[in-house]
C-alpha cells in the first residue's frame, strides 16, 4: 500500500521494518512476584526479596498475566500455544539483579497471528494492509537506573523489575514510517480493547525495539539494525525515516550495513550505535530450572476466549451494518477505547430516554458525539469542566431536542452551560429560557395572525415566489418570540399555503 | 547428534583466549596466568563430558520436569513489596532508597 | 542414663514429652559440647541462645499441656546453605560473608515450628559445590574419623554436607539438614557412618535454599539412625506455593509406617554399577548387603540401568550450567561482598567482586556452566545432556518393572585425607559417580552405614526408590540398619 522510497544517488531504496513491541501486562502484581506494580512510587518500596534476587528467593507466575497474553494473542487470531516454557536469558547489568532477565525464547505462548491496518484510521477508503505478528512471549521488565542524582554513582531502583511486559514480535511486514505508525496505533488499540495494556507511551507501558533495513524494491532483505527503546509513535516514525537514510548514504558510499544494537537520540533526531559488548549477543539462554512448562487447559483457554470484548474491526462492521452509521463515523468511534466506550453509553442512555432502539437514533447520537459535541468543548476551551460531561446530560439535552422542547442551537447553548456550571440540562432550559414550544395550537394561531396581516405576500408565494416562504417562517417565529419549534412552524405554513 | 562443536565424539579443546573470554562473558576478573592453569582442569573437564557425543538421543525429548509436575499459576493480588528497608540492608551500597552502583555511563 | 549428646531424635523427643528430662538440658549439653569441637571446623556459626530459646518454648508449652512437635526439645544443626532470619548466612563463600538474610527457609521455618531448636550453622562446601568439604571459604571440615594405623591424617568428612555429617557422627547434634545436587547428603553421610535421605525432588522446598542447580537440589535430613531421619524428613517436606517446584502431595507418616520387614520386596542390583577396578570391599559390602535385605525378606533381583556411565558427565554439563546463572546474582549490588578497584566501572566491579568473592571450584563450575550454554555450544553440550537425563530417568522407570527399590553402594570408596584429590577436580568428580544418577532423575535415596573397611572408616550403601516412594526408601533402609547393626563410633580426638 505504500509507495515510500527513499531517493539514493544510485535509485531508490525500499525500507523494510519490523517491530518488537514491548507492552506492560495490565495486572496488580509482578510477573514472578506478588510485589505491586503502580507507577511512580517511592524507590524500592514495591521490591520484594525475589525481586531483589535474594539467596534461595524463587519465582512463582502471575496467573492474570498469562491470561492477558493469551487474550492478546486471540485478538490477533493467533495460535495459542498449550504449552510453552521460560528461558533465561544472561546478562550483567546494574538494572538486572538476578543477572537473567526470565523470558520465553524457545516455546513462546502465542505463535503467528496478524494484525490489519490502515494506513488512515479516519479515512474509510484508505487501503489496509495485514501486518504479520511472528510470536508472543511473556517476560519480565528491568529495574531502572538514575544517573544524576549523585557524582560518581548511579542508583538502582527495582520497582520495575520484574513488571510483566509482553513483546509482540511482528514480521519484517512494513514498508513505511506511516505503515510502522499505523500498525502501532492499531496494536495500541487492540491492546486496550482487550485490557491487556493501558497503551501509555509516556509511562512506558509501551516501547519499541525498531527494526530496520533497505533494499532496492524486489531485492533479498539488507543487513537490519535494532534501535532499542523507542517510547513513541512520532519517535518510531522517525527512527525508520533516519535510519532508512542513513543506511542508504552508508551503502552508497561503499559502507556496509553492520547488524547491531542502537540507541535514539531524540534531541539530535540521529540514532546511534551502542557501545559495542563483546558479550551483547552471547545470552546464554536456557530453560529456567525454577519453573516448569506451562501448559495451558482448554477450560483455561476457553475462559480467555469468553473474556475477550467485540473487537474494534468487529464493531466498526456493526456499527455500519447494525447501525447504520457511515462508514467514516464507524471508523472514528470505534478507533479507540474511550471513544467507543464513551458513545455506546451516551447511545444506551439517550435510547432509554427516548423510549427507541439504538439503531433509530444512532446517527443523531453519533453526529452529537463526533461533531456537535466536540464543536462546543473544543470553543469553551481551559473553560470547560469535563467532569460535567457525563453521558446523562448529553442524553438529556438529546431528549429535549428530540421532543422538539430545544432547538439544535439551544441544545448547543445548554450543553455549554452543562460544561461550565455542571446544571441540570432541564433546569437550564427551564431557567435560561432555552426553551421552543412545539404547542401546535399557540403556533398555528400566530401563523394564521401572520397570513392575514400579509395577504399580498400570500397571493405572490402562491404565484410562485418560493423565496416568501422563509419570510412567513420569520414572521411566525418573532411573533413567537423565537420560542417555536421550526419544524412545526414549517409543517403548519406548507399546509396552510397549499 | 548434529555433529559440529562441542560433544560430537570430537575433541573440543579451549584455549587459553577462550578461557580468558569466558571469564570475560562470567564477570570474573582473571589474569592471564589464571587462565592459563585454568586451561588445562577445564580441558580435563570438557573431554570428559564429549562421550555425552556417543549417546544415540535422536527422538528423545530433553528432560523439562524431573518428576512430572505442572507449573502452577499464582492469583494476581499484592501479597509483597513494602520492606524497603529489609531489601537494602544488606547492601554494601545505598543511599536515599536506592542501591549505589558505580557510574553508568550509557 | 545415656548422655544427651548421645542420643537421637527420637529419643530425645520421646524424653522431652515424657517429662524424663528437659529440653534445656539438652540444648545446654549440645552447646556445651559443640563450643568444644572447634579442631573439627563444623560450624560457621554457633548459636547457642536460639538452641536455648527453641528449648525453653517447647519445656513452656509442655508444662502448659501444650501440643508438641514432632521434633520438639530436638536441637539440631543446619547447613549454612539455608537461609536463617537474622543469621549470618553465606554458603561457605566470601562472597557472602556478613549477609543476614531477612528471611527465613520455608525447611528450616517447618523444623522450628516442629520444634526444633537451632545449635548454628554448619559448615560446607561452597555453594554445596565439592565432595570433601575442601572449598569452604572459612577452612576444611575434619571428619571426626581417623583411620586405625594409629596417624592422625586429617580426613575429609565428605562433601558438600560435610559440616552436617561431621557434627552428627560427633554427636554435636543429633541430627543436622543436608542438602544433595549430585550426592551431598549420602556421599558425607557414607564417610562419616551416618544415615542420611535425599527424598524426591520437590518434597522438601528450596525456597530460601541458596541455590546451586535448581533442577537437582533437595534438602534432607541426616542423622545417625533411619528412623531419626524419617521423622525429621517428616517435619521438612510438604508443598510449598513459593517454590513452583514443589510436588503438591501428602506427606506420609513415614515413621509411623516404617517397617524392616521386607516380605514381597523386589530389591534391584544394576549390574552397570559394578565397574571396573571397583574397591574389592565396596564391592563385599555390597554383596552383603543384599543378603542382609535377603534376609529381611526381600527378592534380589539383576536390573540394568545402561546409561549409568553418561549421568556423571550429563550432570558435569547441567549442574554448572545452571550454577553459572544461579550465581550471576552475586555480584556486589544487593548483599555480601563488592570489591571496587579505584575507577572500576560497573563491569568491572562485578569481575573483581566476582574473581574476590568466589573460591576456585566455585569459580571452575561458573566457567565449565558459562562455556557449555555460550553461543554455538548450547546444543551440543546442554541439549544433548537434558535428553541424555531423559534417557537415564527412563532406565530407572524400565528397571521399576522388575523390582522396587534398587541397592547401590553409595561412593566409590572410604574417606579420603583432606588434600589427596585437590590437585585433580575430575578424580573428585568421579566421587560422585553412584549417587548422581538417583539426582538427575529426581528419585528418592538413602546412605546407610553398612560396615568399616580394614582402615577401620565407615562405608555406606544407597537405596535408590520410586519417585515419592520414600517409605519403601527407609523401610529397606531400616532393614539394612537392622542386619548391618553398625555401631561404631570416632575416638574422641577432638576436645
Amino acid at each position: 500500500m505504500s509507495d515510500y522510497r527513499i531517493q539514493g544517488e544510485t535509485g531508490e531504496w525500499e525500507v523494510v521494518i519490523g517491530l518488537e513491541v514491548h507492552a506492560q501486562i495490565s495486572s496488580i502484581s509482578k510477573l514472578f512476584s506478588g510485589a505491586a506494580t503502580d507507577f511512580g512510587s517511592e524507590p524500592n518500596s514495591q521490591v520484594s526479596l525475589v525481586d531483589a534476587a535474594m539467596p534461595g528467593m524463587l519465582p512463582v507466575l502471575n496467573e492474570e498475566c498469562v491470561k492477558q497474553a493469551v487474550r492478546t494473542g486471540m485478538a490477533m487470531g493467533a495460535q495459542i500455544n498449550r504449552y510453552s516454557r521460560f528461558d533465561r536469558k544472561n546478562y550483567f547489568y546494574a538494572d538486572l539483579p538476578q543477572g537473567y532477565q526470565i523470558s520465553q525464547l524457545y516455546h513462546p505462548i502465542v505463535g503467528e497471528g496478524e494484525v490489519v491496518v490502515t494506513l488512515d484510521e479516519k479515512d474509510p477508503d484508505s487501503e489496509q494492509k495485514t501486518i504479520g505478528v511472528e510470536r508472543i512471549h511473556i517476560e519480565q521488565d528491568a529495574g531502572k537506573l538514575l544517573h544524576d542524582q549523585h557524582p560518581t554513582m548511579s542508583y538502582v531502583d527495582l520497582n520495575r523489575c520484574g513488571v510483566a511486559l509482553m513483546e509482540i514480535v511482528s514480521k519484517p511486514d512494513m514498508r513505511s514510517p506511516q505503515e510502522a505508525g499505523a500498525y502501532v496505533r492499531k496494536l495500541r488499540s487492540l491492546l486496550r480493547y482487550v485490557g491487556s495494556c493501558d497503551g501509555n507511551m509516556e509511562q512506558g507501558s509501551m516501547r519499541a525495539d525498531v527494526n530496520v533495513s533497505v533494499r532496492k524494491p524486489g531485492d533479498e532483505f539488507g543487513t537490519r539494525t535494532e534501535t532499542k527503546n523507542v517510547n513513541s509513535i512520532r519517535f518510531i516514525q522517525q527512527v525508520v525515516e533516519v535510519e532508512a537514510r542513513r543506511q542508504v548514504d552508508l551503502i552508497e558510499d561503499g559502507g556496509t550495513v553492520v547488524q547491531e544494537t542502537r540507541l535514539f537520540d531524540a534531541a539530535r533526531g540521529e540514532t546511534r550505535s551502542m557501545r559495542s559488548k563483546e558479550d551483547a549477543h552471547d545470552y546464554r539462554y536456557f530453560p529456567d530450572p525454577d519453573l516448569l512448562p506451562l501448559e495451558l487447559t482448554e477450560e483455561f483457554l476457553s475462559e480467555c476466549k469468553a473474556s475477550l470484548p467485540e473487537l474494534p474491526d468487529a464493531k466498526r462492521a456493526r456499527y455500519e451494518s447494525e447501525l447504520g452509521l457511515s462508514a467514516y463515523n464507524a471508523a472514528v468511534l470505534t478507533a479507540d477505547v474511550e471513544s467507543y466506550r464513551s458513545f455506546e453509553e451516551l447511545l444506551s442512555v439517550t435510547a432509554d430516554k427516548l423510549g427507541k432502539s439504538e439503531k433509530d437514533i444512532a446517527t443523531s447520537t453519533a453526529n452529537w458525539a463526533l461533531s456537535i459535541a466536540p464543536g462546543v468543548r473544543n470553543s469553551l476551551g481551559e473553560d470547560a469542566d469535563l467532569s460535567h460531561d457525563t453521558a446523562e446530560a448529553s442524553a438529556a439535552i438529546l431528549q429535549m431536542q428530540a421532543a422538539g422542547d430545544i432547538s439544535g442551537g439551544q441544545a448547543k447553548e445548554i450543553y455549554e452551560i452543562v460544561l461550565k456550571t455542571g446544571r441540570e440540562p432541564a433546569e437550564i432550559a427551564a431557567t435560561e429560557g432555552l426553551q421552543q414550544t412545539s404547542d401546535t395550537s399557540a403556533i398555528e394561531a400566530e401563523i394564521d395572525k401572520v397570513l392575514a396581516d400579509n395577504p399580498d405576500k400570500v397571493e405572490q408565494y402562491k404565484g410562485g415566489k418560493d423565496r416568501l416562504f422563509g419570510f412567513f417562517v420569520g414572521q411566525t417565529m418573532k411573533a413567537m418570540k423565537g420560542q417555536a419549534n421550526p419544524q412545526i412552524i414549517n409543517d403548519l405554513l406548507k399546509q396552510k399555503l397549499g | 547428534m548434529a555433529g559440529g562443536a562441542g560433544v560430537s565424539g570430537r575433541a573440543m579443546s579451549v584455549d587459553t583466549q577462550t578461557v580468558l573470554k569466558i571469564a570475560r562473558l562470567a564477570r570474573i576478573a582473571i589474569s592471564e596466568d589464571e587462565a592459563r592453569a585454568l586451561e588445562p582442569e577445564l580441558n580435563n573437564i570438557l573431554g570428559f563430558v564429549e562421550q555425552l557425543g556417543e549417546v544415540d538421543t535422536s527422538g528423545v525429548e530433553p528432560m523439562t520436569a524431573v518428576i512430572p509436575n505442572t507449573l502452577r499459576l499464582r492469583e494476581d493480588a499484592v501479597t509483597d513489596g513494602n520492606k524497603r528497608a529489609e531489601v537494602l540492608a544488606n547492601a554494601p551500597v545505598s543511599e536515599e532508597g536506592f542501591f549505589g552502583v558505580p557510574k553508568v555511563i550509557e | 542414663m545415656t548422655e544427651f549428646t548421645d542420643m537421637g531424635v527420637a529419643a530425645i523427643r520421646d524424653g522431652v514429652r515424657d517429662g524424663d528430662f528437659k529440653a534445656v538440658e539438652v540444648a545446654e549439653a549440645f552447646n556445651a559440647r559443640v563450643e568444644k569441637a572447634g579442631a573439627l571446623n563444623a560450624f560457621l556459626v554457633t548459636t547457642p541462645e536460639r538452641a536455648i530459646n527453641a528449648a525453653e518454648t517447647v519445656d513452656k508449652a509442655r508444662a502448659d499441656g501444650g501440643q508438641l512437635g514432632s521434633m520438639a526439645g530436638v536441637p539440631i544443626g543446619m547447613k549454612d546453605l539455608f537461609c536463617t532470619d537474622g543469621v549470618e548466612t553465606t554458603a561457605a563463600s566470601d562472597i557472602l560473608k556478613g549477609f543476614h538474610p531477612p528471611y527465613e527457609s520455608t525447611v528450616s521455618g517447618k523444623l522450628w515450628e516442629a520444634g526444633a531448636g537451632m545449635l548454628g550453622k554448619l559448615n560446607l562446601d561452597q555453594f554445596a559445590m565439592g565432595s570433601s568439604n575442601e572449598t569452604s571459604a572459612f577452612g576444611n571440615v575434619v571428619s571426626p574419623w581417623r583411620r586405625n594405623d594409629g596417624g592422625d591424617a586429617k580426613l575429609s568428612p565428605g562433601g558438600s554436607s560435610g559440616g552436617s555429617s561431621a557434627a552428627v557422627a560427633a554427636r554435636l547434634c543429633p541430627a543436622a539438614t543436608g542438602t544433595d545436587t549430585g550426592g551431598s547428603i549420602r556421599q558425607p553421610a557414607a564417610f562419616t557412618g551416618i544415615t542420611g535421605v535425599k527424598p524426591t525432588y520437590g518434597r522438601c522446598s528450596r525456597y530460601g535454599v541458596v541455590a546451586f542447580a535448581s533442577s537437582l537440589d533437595q534438602a534432607g535430613p541426616m542423622a545417625r539412625d533411619v528412623r531419626d531421619c524419617a521423622i525429621m524428613l517428616g517435619a521438612m517436606a510438604g508443598f510449598d506455593p513459593r517454590d513452583s517446584t514443589s510436588l503438591n502431595a501428602p506427606v506420609p507418616d513415614w515413621d509411623a509406617a516404617l517397617s524392616g520387614d521386607l516380605k514381597g520386596l523386589r530389591v534391584g542390583i544394576p549390574r552397570e554399577y559394578r565397574v571396573d577396578g571397583m574397591d574389592g570391599e565396596i564391592d563385599g559390602l555390597w554383596q552383603e548387603g543384599a543378603q542382609r535385605l535377603k534376609d529381611a525378606g526381600a527378592t534380589i533381583v539383576d536390573v540394568s540401568l545402561p546409561h549409568t556411565k553418561y549421568a556423571l558427565p550429563a550432570y558435569y554439563i547441567v549442574a554448572p550450567a545452571e550454577a553459572s546463572s544461579n550465581l550471576a546474582r552475586y555480584d556486589g549490588v544487593r548483599y555480601g561482598l563488592r570489591d571496587l578497584p579505584e575507577g572500576a566501572d560497573l563491569q568491572e566491579m562485578y569481575a573483581a567482586t566476582r574473581a574476590a568473592g568466589f573460591g576456585a571450584e566455585v569459580k571452575r563450575r561458573i566457567m565449565i556452566g558459562t562455556y557449555v550454554l555460550s553461543a554455538g555450544f548450547y546444543d551440543a553440550y546442554y541439549t544433548q545432556a537434558s535428553k541424555v537425563r531423559t534417557l537415564i530417568s527412563r532406565d530407572f522407570q524400565t528397571a521399576w518393572a522388575d523390582c522396587d527399590v534398587i541397592l547401590a553402594p553409595t561412593a566409590p570408596s572410604a574417606a579420603f585425607g583432606l588434600g589427596e584429590m585437590v590437585g585433580d577436580p575430575l578424580t573428585m568428580y568421579l566421587n560422585d559417580v553412584f549417587s548422581v544418577p538417583a539426582s538427575l532423575a529426581g528419585l528418592p535415596a538413602s546412605s546407610v552405614p553398612a560396615g568399616l573397611n580394614k582402615q577401620g572408616l565407615p562405608l555406606g550403601l544407597q537405596l535408590i526408590g520410586k519417585p515419592l516412594d520414600e517409605q519403601t526408601v527407609l523401610n529397606a533402609s531400616l532393614a539394612l540398619e537392622q542386619r548391618s547393626a553398625f555401631d561404631a563410633k570416632p575416638q574422641e580426638w577432638w576436645t
